[in-house]
């Protein structure tokens, strides 16, 4: 489905800083789709340089946390000429409805891209509703 | 963490280390991302890029004597990314394909597909033979050895 308009950079936004991190390095947001389908919502979220072990993922409170770490010891011993953007670790929330099955979530990685399913509870799936 | 320690205290002895070392690995992120802010927009590269905001965003490091471009690249199937070099000119084409499957109701729309084309042109002499690239993660490397004819030497006096 890829059309072909020509990609244009994306500038990194920095996290909001509340609450405020106890580390001063700088975090970003990782740019984000969700939809949804017939069982489940889908969150893609795009983390260059993080890998498996990087990543971090939490519900609590209705509140889906994802949060990945870069593995920046890569780049000890380089320094840098030129630069176009930063790195920094990654970490975004979002508010659930209570529609989730929340002990099914699950996650993959492809390409510094992760995939969470969310899988729709079953008292959220529709249902012919008789009028009595 | 054993490992980073390690590889920390070998390149501290090379005395190639460009960050000083801190016992909070977050104190070693904050000095890379003060670092990477100093060369933002460096004229380095001179007028030979095209105009910054080209799609992917290139980092440049220098390693030794040789050098590292680092690509961000998230999305990009290894499969849809070319990369071609000649003299000191290094080309990174492809496309970038989303696919959300059938029946997808969007809530969030932010990540954007297409194809891209960039070419750069490095200020240096390269070996572009000698170009190495590892993609991971949606992070593209390329090894950029300088030119041997390019590489400093030592002169001995008589």
């Amino acid at each position: 489905m890829a059309s072909d308009q020509e990609l244009q950079v994306q500038h990194k936004r920095e996290v909001d800083k509340k609450p405020e991190s106890t580390t001063p390095a700088r975090r970003y947001l990782p740019v984000t789709d969700i939809f949804e389908t017939q069982d489940a919502l889908k969150v893609m979220l795009e983390m260059p340089g993080v890998d498996k072990d990087g990543i971090e993922v939490r519900v609590e409170n209705d509140v889906l946390t994802i949060e990945g770490r870069v593995d920046f010891s890569k780049y000890q011993g380089l320094s840098p000429v030129y630069t176009e953007y930063n790195v920094g670790n990654y970490a975004r929330s979002f508010q659930l409805s209570s529609k989730i099955d929340q002990e099914r979530i699950s996650a993959d990685l492809q390409d510094g891209v992760i995939t969470l399913v969310l899988p729709k509870a079953e008292r959220a799936k529709p249902r012919k509703i008789k009028v009595g | 963490m054993f490992d980073q320690l390690a590889s920390r205290a070998r390149l501290a002895r090379g005395g190639i280390q460009m960050m000083p070392s801190f016992s909070d690995p977050f104190e070693a992120l904050f000095s890379l991302q003060r670092a990477l802010d100093a060369r933002l927009a460096s004229d380095w590269m001179g007028t030979r890029t095209t105009a910054m905001g080209s799609y992917p965003p290139i980092n440049i490091f220098q390693k030794g004597d040789d050098f590292v471009a680092v690509i961000e690249l998230p999305g990009v199937e290894k499969s849809d990314l070319q990369i071609e070099a000649q003299e000191n000119t290094i080309r990174v084409s492809g496309r970038k394909v989303i696919n959300y499957g059938d029946g997808a109701s969007m809530h969030r729309r932010e990540r954007v597909s297409g194809v891209f084309d960039r070419t750069i042109s490095v200020p240096i002499e390269i070996d572009p033979g000698g170009i190495q690239a590892e993609y991971r993660d949606g992070v593209l490397a390329l090894f950029i050895p300088r030119a041997e004819s390019q590489k400093p030497r030592t002169i001995k006096i008589k």
